[in-house]
């Protein structure tokens, strides 16, 4: 069964269709003014129908404060909820609509009272059939119903058996059902702050699971988790957790968060706990037959997390070069799968091979910090160096050297550098080693650099 | 006899709870990865998927290099890398030269922490999906390198052993012992042309495994 609710006038500020929810959750709105509700089950909450009926125009009347709408309603009751709409829309008061006696009830109505919208037919078709149909004499639901089935089919297709089974109160639709905007947030307050975040898993992990439950039934994945802690002191503890790729796993998240909460813990204990995120869609990829494995994205943010809290944040990532001559000069950035080959590198790449006959480069191991170095020169030529530092010395007779080449940038800044660079070979112990030295012209300190391997 | 059956009897009742810990493992074809340089490819056969491979020698005698030359082969041809980098000495600005696409390699730097890096490097492992792990050794002071537990290369090589990836660690001395499946030696000898570095003449030993012919070759490193 089918119950219409129709007001004349609704204000702007009143929403019927929340109204409607307060019966049932299956609602559909017509127009603004309009709803029907699915009462199919309401019994043992309203009692019969027609007790629903009364109880809907009733609590309309009331006050705000008491769930009502503060205005008289028509309401019809019907199994189909077309019928419903036509009688609640043009009788006033409660209708009931006995099952198959729907001509009964709506037989009188004019033609121009059938609302075709309903249907999904449109205006300029629905008119030309019913001035046919006036033409013919029909003026009523009761006459546009006793048409024989098919004669109206011969003569006016399917559209006109449409507005005729629409006229009896036969169409056979669901309701188009107006779902309540999704909420991706969920929060918790908590009755006794936690300190340790061992407890706080659990929070977290009772509030993901809502989280990913809601984002699952809408198909939906996220790519951003924001976590907003209140704390005991009054402040708040704010986190953004951003995923390269989206993804909507609660376990996978709770890991994250924790690893995260372990390297910034709150800095009080914690009285309240919300989680929202943005909702986008899934990624969806499909790899190629013959392209290697690579890490599941889901394992990599995990292992990411993990390492930087072993490591720290600043010292994982793919390496990106800086715009700049400078020495050593690079970034870390967060490190994602790449999918797809890169043409213009594998082009350098195949150019690289074509120019050098596909032999090695020279590798060379960078000394971070470099190692302050004293220097015996000879008219400026370097034959001695020895230098130590926390993890590596450097000493030795330079039976080999190349060089000085000059190397200056950023003369503009303060922190401009101008050095002067050499290749040399050190022989301690019979064991010859390359190493890359320098002496910067500001200060005429000597500094070792790394060496080549 | 008696003894051969309570044998049988006992792993038939511990199967139960440690199932297939007395099956002997199949070794499957092994599938390489190829290092980039075919004269180490020659010598080789390619580096080893599913096993640890060891690359070992004083400074400047080609390590990195060979490091480079891998990682280069190895992002060329999709595969994702890692390199963890004990002692902080990667340097991209020379390394981007050799053609290693960066977008495929993860870094991570450990500031000399020895702990941290095994640990990284199990973290690794254990995401599976790398085709190339590095653990660059190659600053550790061999007293040190040799002080590193064998539990820890015993779980590395039982990590990968069923995964496509090739663990390869760099060091000064040989410290995998026995469980990397291709250990190779390098001897670097610096090339001068005049007042120039030309090229690093890197002689590379194979010492695992054994071979009564082929165990040595060599290639040139251009500065």
């Amino acid at each position: 069964m089918f119950a219409c609710i129709h007001a004349q006038q609704v204000p702007a500020e009143l929403s019927l269709t929340e109204f409607a929810y307060g019966f049932s959750p299956v609602v559909e709105e017509v127009r603004s003014g309009t709803v029907v509700i699915d009462v199919e089950g309401c019994e043992l909450l309203f009692g019969s129908a027609y007790q629903l009926g009364k109880e809907v125009a009733q609590r309309a009347r009331k006050p705000r404060t008491e769930g009502g709408v503060e205005i008289t309603v028509s309401v019809a009751i019907a199994a189909n909820p077309d019928a419903a709409i036509h009688a609640a829309t043009y009788l006033k008061g409660i209708t009931f609509v006995s099952p198959g006696e729907e001509l009964a009830c709506l037989g009188e109505f004019s033609l121009d009272r059938l609302d075709y919208s309903l249907i999904d037919v449109e205006k300029k078709v629905a008119g030309e059939l019913l001035e046919t149909m006036r033409l013919w004499g029909i003026r009523t639901f009761a006459e546009l119903a006793a048409l024989p089935v098919a004669g109206v089919s011969e003569r006016l297709g399917q559209t006109g058996l449409k507005l005729q089974q629409l006229a009896a109160g036969k169409t056979e639709r669901h309701l188009k059902v107006k779902q309540p905007e999704p909420v991706f947030a969920n929060s918790l307050e908590l009755e006794h702050a936690i300190a340790e975040l061992e407890p706080l898993s659990f929070i977290f992990a009772r509030l993901l699971h809502q989280l990913c439950a809601t984002l699952n039934a809408y198909a939906l994945a996220t790519n951003e988790l924001c976590v907003s802690m209140q704390l005991e002191d009054q402040t708040t503890h704010e986190r953004k957790l951003s995923l390269p790729y989206p993804m909507r796993d609660h376990k996978v998240f709770l890991k994250l968060l924790l690893l995260d909460a372990e390297m910034h813990p709150p800095q009080a204990a914690v009285r309240a706990v919300s989680i929202n995120c943005e909702p986008v869609k899934p990624r969806v990829l499909q790899n190629g037959l013959f392209v290697p494995l690579a890490p599941a994205p889901d394992k990599l943010e995990l292992t990411l997390a993990r390492l930087a809290k072993l490591v720290g944040e600043e010292n994982i990532g793919s390496p990106t070069l800086l715009d700049t001559h400078r020495p050593d000069a690079f970034s870390l950035k967060h490190f994602t799968l790449a999918t797809k080959p890169d043409i213009r590198k594998r082009r350098k790449i195949d150019n690289r091979k074509l120019a050098t006959g596909n032999r090695p480069c020279l590798g060379f191991r960078m000394f971070r910090p470099p190692l302050r170095a004293i220097v015996q020169a000879d008219q400026g030529w370097p034959t001695q160096i020895s230098a130590w530092g926390k993890q590596r010395s450097v000493y030795g007779r330079v039976v080999h050297l190349a060089g000085p080449w000059r190397t200056t940038g950023d003369w503009w800044r303060d922190d401009r550098w101008a050095r002067d660079e050499w290749d040399v070979m050190l022989e301690r112990a019979g064991q010859q080693t390359l190493y890359r030295i320098y002496r910067e012209i500001k200060t005429e300190n000597w500094y070792v650099e790394g060496n080549y391997d | 006899m008696k003894a051969a059956v309570s044998k049988v009897e006992l792993e038939s009742d511990m199967a139960s709870r440690f199932g297939d810990a007395f099956r002997l493992h199949e070794k499957s074809v092994v599938e390489t990865l190829s290092s980039g340089i075919d004269e180490i490819d020659v010598l080789s056969g390619g580096l080893p998927r599913g096993s640890i491979t060891e690359i070992f020698g004083p400074a400047s005698s080609g390590r990195t290099s060979l490091m480079y030359s891998m990682l280069a082969y190895a992002t060329a041809h999709e595969e994702t890398c890692a390199l963890v980098d004990t002692n902080d000495v990667f340097a991209p600005t020379i390394a981007t030269e050799t053609g290693i696409d960066f977008d495929r390699l993860l870094w991570v730097r450990c500031a000399g922490n020895l702990e941290h890096a095994f640990k990284a490097t199990d973290l690794l492992l254990h995401a599976g999906g790398f085709g190339l792990v590095m653990l660059d050794l190659g600053d550790v002071a061999g007293k040190d390198a040799r002080r590193i537990i064998s539990s820890w290369w015993y779980r590395f090589r039982r990590t990968v052993e069923d995964r496509p990836t090739v663990l390869t660690v760099i060091s000064e001395e040989a410290c995998t012992r026995s469980c990397a499946a291709l250990t190779l030696e390098l001897k670097g000898a610096p090339e001068w042309s005049g007042n120039l570095l030309q090229h690093n003449a890197i002689r590379v030993n194979r010492q695992r495994p054994l071979s009564p012919w082929l165990h040595e070759s060599q290639f040139r490193a251009i500065a």
